[in-house]
């Protein structure tokens, strides 16, 4: 294992001070390739994207091949665009749109020919203030230009984009959540099946809805063949992936790597990567994909960073972010952050979920204030097993979306790794980190 | 008599017309809302709610589930602090201590004199820059307790008025176009691309055959 020199996809113009503006996008070869596209049939652009078997980049991880040919047997009306990130450490969308949104638009160009939808949103979090203005800005440039609008490049295909702010609701990524949304309503997941959104999206018509990641691919994509892009990574991860690194590192940041031949080893400690732990300390746990996902320890650094190996290993890349904690941190109290996320975020439909993870954040929160019992312990696992039966990965669901079978990742990892740091905070009536 | 001004008005009916139901305009609109009030006042939802086609109930309904659309008044600057994950292992608990003791307020609350609400946040996607802090949803940089007392000297100073505009004002970059493609026309143009497909599959199977 180890860095490949695997092209930079998503990240070739970063270096550039001006690497969101449309000069620079036109002097690093934009827009060329949807020229290439819309000189192809739309087939022949959905069987490039098929043959890259570009796995969706938003979290699930679903092929965006398959999610466009399930639409292309409907009469495709929409195409929506997930840039409402907001996993907790997760900023890879936050850095694409705001540095390079020209290479998501030309990717959403391209989806939107090949898919033949009529319209095309871009909803994006609602806190990205200077992501929404450079967004905004490549659009109108884009109009201007002739690659959006009526007849885009004189091929005959025409198609409107409009760029879509949030207000600040985390289960707005959640792509139903995103649809009511977009539809001016509270951010409610549907429940699905039967229905997904590529047979009932929004306005109740066939809609696919795409992470801002998966989107940033797509141009690479069309110039240099679906296959270039397969021969990337392996397995089922192919190409490369955003991670972001976040916490105990010396050097966090999103680095894009070649998926599957990295470890998370050289993310975390190669010196132009991240550099290894800060300080004299040492890796205590780290989070693989977003604070969704069940923790791993030091014993498991040397996974390599593909989809399905980490699903083996009992957890998800979920987002991409790698959460490092270090040998000073209270997982009690990291624990406890999360879960009050998760109880802040839920959206009150399902009674698992909304109760649940307040009861979870009150009981973790007395533990770490030095109130805890010892049987709050079995309370927690009880509690968690009440939200997703068997608190096992991958997670039983007994809600309408997966917010729900997240929020007892960080407890049970927790509570299964460092039972005796939760006992010590009962014993000592109080945090030991304090 | 509208409650929102003309340019406000204009932008707003503007937005209306970029989808195909008026109701997806909502948040769009309480944004512009609070671009004007710097807060969501009963008597712009009353006006949404007409632009929307919905009721102000149901505005307000919708409003007040998102983080970001405020139901009450709020200072000039809005400071949120991260204390999420990777800000947490950072310091942001310490940090928001800080701004509580500095400004005199409990997260969620304004100071009196209108210029400071502090909101502790969730992730605000800025991970390697902790504490992540934004004022009015702009980034300002890691903060430390020391530095967060400078943000707020040069915020009461101004010094930071061409990056940090008022509260409520979220985009400064205006959509320079409405719709450009007719919708006519497109559901004409598509169905000619299916067309010229289901001719494409049609020959691709024949050739199959032979």
């Amino acid at each position: 294992m180890a860095i490949t020199d695997a092209p930079k996809i998503m990240t070739s113009r970063l270096g550039f001070d001006d690497s969101y503006t449309l000069e620079r996008y036109l002097a690093t070869g934009g827009y060329t390739a949807l020229r290439k596209a819309l000189t192809m049939t739309p087939e022949a652009v959905a069987a490039e994207v098929d043959a890259a078997s570009l796995l969706g980049r938003g979290g699930a991880g679903f092929p965006a091949g398959r999610k466009w040919s399930m639409l292309r047997k409907n009469p495709v009306t929409y195409l929506v665009v997930n840039g409402d990130e907001s996993e907790p450490a997760t900023f890879k969308d936050h850095m694409l749109v705001e540095r390079d949104p020209h290479q998501i638009l030309e990717g959403v160009l391209i989806s939107a020919y090949a898919l033949q939808v009529s319209q095309a949103f871009i909803y994006v979090r609602g806190e990205f203030a200077l992501g929404l203005e450079r967004l905004q800005q490549a659009l109108n440039e884009a109009y201007d230009l002739g690659a959006a609008g009526a007849d885009i490049f004189g091929s005959g295909f025409s198609i409107d984009v409009v760029v879509h702010p949030g207000a600040g609701a985390y289960i707005c990524g959640e792509e139903t959540a995103l649809l009511e949304s977009l539809e001016g309503k509270r951010g409610f997941p549907r429940i699905k099946p039967p229905f997904f959104p590529a047979a009932i999206g929004i306005y109740g018509e066939p809609t696919v809805v795409n992470n801002v990641e998966t989107m940033a691919n797509i141009p690479w994509i069309v110039d240099n063949g679906g296959a270039a892009f397969a021969a990337l990574g392996q397995g089922r991860s192919t190409g490369t992936r955003l991670f972001a690194l976040a916490g105990h590192v010396r050097k966090p940041g999103n680095y894009e790597l070649e998926m599957v031949k990295t470890t998370f080893r050289d993310l975390i400690y190669a010196p132009v990567l991240g550099g290894g732990i800060r300080g004299t300390n040492t890796l205590k746990a780290f989070i693989p994909g977003g604070v969704s996902a069940p923790w791993f320890g030091p014993d498991q650094v040397d996974l390599p960073l593909g989809q399905d190996e980490v699903g083996d290993a009992g957890s998800m890349l979920g987002s991409g972010s790698v959460v490092v904690m270090d040998s000073a941190t209270c997982m009690v109290r990291a624990a406890w952050r999360i879960t009050k996320f998760f109880s802040r975020e839920s959206c009150g439909q399902c009674t698992p979920c909304r109760e649940g993870s307040g009861w979870l954040e009150r009981i973790m929160f007395r533990i770490e204030h030095g109130d805890g019992r010892e049987e709050d312990l079995d309370l927690l696992m009880d509690l968690c097993d009440n939200i997703s039966p068997g608190v096992a990965w991958p997670p039983q669901q007994t809600t309408i979306c997966v917010l729900g079978p997240s929020i007892p990742s960080s407890i049970a990892s927790g509570i299964r790794m460092f039972r005796d740091e939760f006992l010590v905070h009962v014993k000592e009536g109080g945090c030991p980190f304090d | 008599m509208t409650h929102f001004n003309a340019d406000i008005r204009q932008r707003a009916e503007a937005l209306v017309a970029l989808y195909p139901h008026p109701r997806s305009a909502l948040i769009p609109l309480c944004h512009l809302a609070q671009e004007q009030d710097g807060w969501l006042r009963p008597e712009a939802m009353a006006e949404i709610g007409e632009l929307c086609g919905v009721t102000a109930a149901e505005v307000q309904g919708t409003a007040s589930f998102y983080d970001m659309l405020h139901l009450e008044p709020v200072g000039t600057y809005v400071l949120s602090v991260c204390t999420n994950i990777a800000c947490l292992l950072g310091g942001a608990l310490e940090l928001l201590d800080h701004a509580e003791s500095v400004l005199g307020v409990r997260a969620g609350g304004s100071t009196a004199d209108g210029v400071f609400t502090l909101h502790e946040a969730e992730c605000l996607a800025d991970c390697d820059k902790t504490v992540c802090v934004q004022v009015n949803h702009r980034y300002v940089g890691a903060q430390t307790p020391e530095s967060f007392d400078a943000l707020l000297d040069d915020l009461r100073a101004g010094r930071l008025a061409d990056t940090v505009p008022p509260h409520g004002t979220l985009v400064r970059v205006r959509r320079s176009t409405g719709l450009r493609a007719d919708r006519a026309a497109i559901a004409a143009e598509r169905a000619a691309a299916a067309e010229a497909q289901a001719a494409r599959a049609a020959a691709f199977d024949g050739g199959q055959k032979d």
